[in-house]
């Protein structure tokens, strides 16, 4: 049997704002509706920019992708600050406990030490990468319109951020700051690694918001993960006896499995709106996925050698046939 | 700190530069021009970013970490008062005003801040610039949502907060606010971190910030209050960021002096005018007051302002240059708009009222040279009007200034009885303005300000001058958002409500 307490009983006037009740009907809203939805100003801009007067203030025209509303480019996890701000301080309890296991039990210096060096020569550049794709999700959420495709971006701009800093963090574990400048070094002067930099470097010039997501968080990210994370640090390493390693990476396959979530509902709106959006999509993909692909390869090839090709060739189909579930035939 | 220790001790600020300063590099492929495109065209010359001292040296699980804490803590509260009824412990539905004002012109000002803190994270060319202009970036977005968060329970009960939205773009009052941020939108990156990282974030949030939110505490708002306490320490590392921004461009060349005090001219004068919202709250608004309007411009602005100034001395910056002018509105302000507000109180998604005889009391005791004399006369008139069935009501409508928005109902510096108001033609139109700041301001940047989008010649322009129209497109409804308190449709349900959670009838 249940037993109310009982409240002094209030009627509500209303059950949500206006532009809400517009939106969604009249109920009560949810946290991240309130929190999403034309919270950034619209209408009546007072001024142009003086860094760029051929653009509004928030302009939807910077783009080649055509949207009747970008507030249907819809989060799936539906995230606003706080839900977002929760999930990462749990996953940082996770990847806390993890270093900790690993540092107390000393298991960085039971690893084969030409495992360790290989597992810094592909991970320490990338904290240079992942500092790219902080600068280009920071740019998305800065100059893309409209809070439910933008705030995503601001969080994973974190989020890169983040990754490069567990990334310092692994490097000062198996092997001190001289980790960090020897990978520094590579990142600038290896032949392994120029087309990788190139990639990012060409990635910092893109103004058009929603090329650079798919330059960034669809093409690269939707290579570099699953192949480093994935087929190199948790297959190959593991199975030399490195998954010290893959413990201090778990951060970043989670990321990747959550977040493609995230990316794929984005291209999947976007294509669906006109076929217009869809053939834009479908070359930026194809052009950028080509280039990502061919800069990945030497980076592969440090760890898995001659199986590199093959390992990339194997991931791009991967590629494919996920993009193709967002309706765009790669 | 979460960071473990390493094999080599490294110090805080080496480890933090291990993991943020160092994550940058020259690029080669493409030019550094071409990547960061807006940094040189304001004039400002730096020559070594590497100066850069990084205000706070917070890193991503620690981000996580202590913002998930005190965003557990805000959510809780912000449930608890939503099912317990807490909207009947404010002192007085009147209270409620200053919220309406703060949702519809403060909280889009909020987002704004974080659109532009996430641009200038991308425009600096320098690692420790761009990660503490990301953090503030991503903390604005907070703010946003929590406060919208916090009021939308009172939306559920009460009139004026429903469309706020629609407010932001299209009322008259919140272009005061908006055409603020807007235009620090679309300065540079340096001139927007004078304009919100340094004089709306250090110069004037305290004015803003603190009485409001002391004011929340005062009456009863525990959702708001919560909201203050816990973006606290947010603004504490906002403040710092502010302030090393602009020592940083005074210490990288002297040629950036000038263009600096310019900035802070200009801000100054531009923040203190939308401060006008802030004086009317606390003279008028707050049922129980927490100082007056007076009071806290002599702690937050004399005091603390003047310690800042002096601290400033040493880089050659001076007081800004709209200082006195601003100390000789202070006994004013609050009492003139507050009258603007009532006799255009048809056109507000909130309540004004005429203040009781015991408010005027307490403005009186706390404006001794001036309630007296020119205030309180005119209110007891309005009052006569109001008892005769004949209230006060100025449908005309209000000249607003091109640069600040406010309706011009500011009097001179040194004559009270007067009405301020200046002009410039240029390119043979003219335009009007409520002070010498603004129209400095305009003459500075003429090309800017005549985009300015004036609410009140758009309701002619656009509407043909129909009231009910434009209430419609504002989504305003008459008789219920707008008008005297007294009277209203808050006022009766808020007595009504509360008698039921506190008597037996």
């Amino acid at each position: 049997m249940q037993i109310d307490l009982r409240t002094v009983a209030i009627e509500p006037q209303r059950n949500a704002f206006d532009h809400l009740v517009r939106r969604f009907g009249d109920k009560p809203a949810s946290r991240y509706q309130e929190g999403s939805y034309d919270i950034q100003a619209a209408e009546n801009l007072h001024y142009r920019p003086t860094w760029d007067p051929d653009q509004a203030l928030y302009d939807e025209s910077i783009t080649r992708i055509v949207m009747k509303d970008w507030y249907a480019l819809k989060d799936p996890r539906q995230f606003y600050y706080s839900t977002y701000t929760l999930t990462r301080a749990r996953q940082q309890d996770t990847t806390e406990a993890n270093f900790a296991f690993v540092e107390s039990r000393g298991l960085a210096a039971m690893m084969v030490p030409d495992l360790a060096a290989t597992a810094l020569k592909v991970l320490m550049p990338l904290r240079h990468a992942a500092w790219g794709a902080n600068q280009n999700n920071t740019f998305i959420c800065g100059y893309g319109y409209a809070t439910v495709f933008t705030q995503p971006c601001m969080y994973h701009a974190m989020d890169n951020l983040g990754i490069a800093q567990y990334l310092s963090r692994l490097g000062l574990l198996l092997g001190d700051t001289e980790a960090l400048e020897e990978g520094k070094r590579a990142w600038l002067d290896d032949a392994a690694w120029q087309p990788l930099r190139r990639y990012v470097e060409d990635c910092l010039v893109v103004r058009d918001p929603f090329e650079l997501f798919v330059a960034q968080n669809v093409a690269l990210d939707g290579l570099l993960y699953p192949l480093v994370y994935g087929r190199v640090v948790d297959d190959d390493f593991a199975v030399k006896g490195g998954s010290a390693v893959a413990m201090l990476t778990q951060f970043m396959t989670d990321w990747f499995d959550e977040t493609r979530k995230w990316v794929d509902a984005v291209l999947k709106v976007a294509a669906a709106e006109s076929d217009h959006n869809r053939a834009q999509l479908k070359q930026w993909i194809a052009d950028w996925s080509c280039r990502a692909a061919a800069a990945l390869v030497p980076v592969i090839e440090i760890a898995l050698g001659v199986q590199a090709d093959e390992a990339v060739a194997e991931q791009v189909e991967a590629f494919k046939a996920r993009i193709r579930k967002t309706g765009i035939d790669l | 700190m979460d960071m473990k220790a390493t094999k080599k001790k490294l110090g805080m600020k080496e480890r933090y530069r291990a993991l943020t300063r160092d994550l940058g590099w020259e690029s080669s492929y493409q030019d550094k021009d071409a990547i960061f495109p807006y940094v040189n065209y304001e004039g400002i010359k730096v020559h070594d970013w590497d100066k850069w001292e990084d205000p706070f040296r917070l890193t991503m699980d620690a981000y996580w970490k202590y913002q998930a804490e005190k965003e557990r803590k805000f959510y809780a509260i912000i449930d608890a008062h939503a099912q317990n009824n807490g909207h009947l412990n404010i002192t007085d539905a009147r209270y409620l005003s200053a919220l309406k004002i703060f949702l519809q012109a403060i909280s889009p000002g909020e987002y704004a801040a974080h659109k532009g803190f996430a641009r200038a994270g991308r425009e600096f060319p320098g690692v420790g610039t761009q990660v503490a202009c990301q953090m503030q970036a991503i903390d604005e977005l907070r703010h946003a949502q929590t406060q919208i968060h916090a009021m939308s329970n009172y939306n559920r009960y009460y009139d004026g907060f429903h469309a706020f939205a629609d407010a932001r773009d299209r009322i008259w009052y919140t272009s005061v606010a908006r055409s603020f941020f807007d235009d620090a939108m679309s300065a540079g990156p340096f001139e927007f971190m004078i304009a919100i990282g340094f004089s709306f974030e250090y110069v004037l949030t305290n004015l803003l910030f603190v009485p409001f939110m002391s004011g929340a505490a005062y009456n009863g708002d525990m959702a708001t209050v919560t909201f203050g306490f816990s973006a606290q320490s947010d603004e504490a590392r906002h403040m710092t960021l502010g302030l090393e921004c602009i020592k940083f461009m005074l210490e990288q060349d002297p040629d950036n002096l000038p263009i600096v005090q310019a900035w802070i001219d200009k801000w100054f004068w531009r923040g203190f005018r939308v401060l006008g919202l802030v004086s009317t709250m606390m003279d008028y608004m707050l049922p129980k007051r927490v100082m007056s309007w007076r009071e806290a411009w002599e702690i937050y602005g004399v005091e603390n302002g003047g310690a800042l100034f002096k601290d400033l001395a040493r880089y050659g910056i001076r007081p800004p240059k709209g200082w006195d002018d601003a100390e000789k509105a202070i006994d004013h302000m609050s009492h003139q708009f507050m009258l603007g507000l009532y006799q255009w109180s048809f056109g507000t998604s909130f309540h004004s009222w005429i203040p009781s005889d015991e408010d005027m009391d307490w403005l009186s005791a706390k404006y001794p040279d001036t309630f007296d004399k020119y205030y309180r006369p005119r209110w007891a008139h309005i009052k006569k009007l109001k008892a005769a069935g004949t209230p006060f009501k100025n449908y005309g409508l209000a000249r607003l200034c091109q640069c600040c928005q406010l309706p011009s109902v500011f009097t001179e510096p040194d004559d009270p009885t007067l009405t301020c108001h200046r002009e410039t033609v240029y390119k043979g139109e003219k335009y009007q303005f409520c002070s010498d700041g603004c129209k400095d301001i305009f003459d500075n940047e003429p090309e800017k300000y005549i985009q300015s989008w004036l609410p009140m010649p758009a309701l002619f322009s656009e509407l043909g001058g129909d009231v009910g129209a434009w209430m419609n497109w504002v989504s305003l409804r008459d008789g219920d958002d707008n008008g005297d308190y007294d009277g209203s449709t808050d006022q009766k349900h808020f007595n009504e409500w509360r008698g039921l959670a506190t008597s037996n009838l």
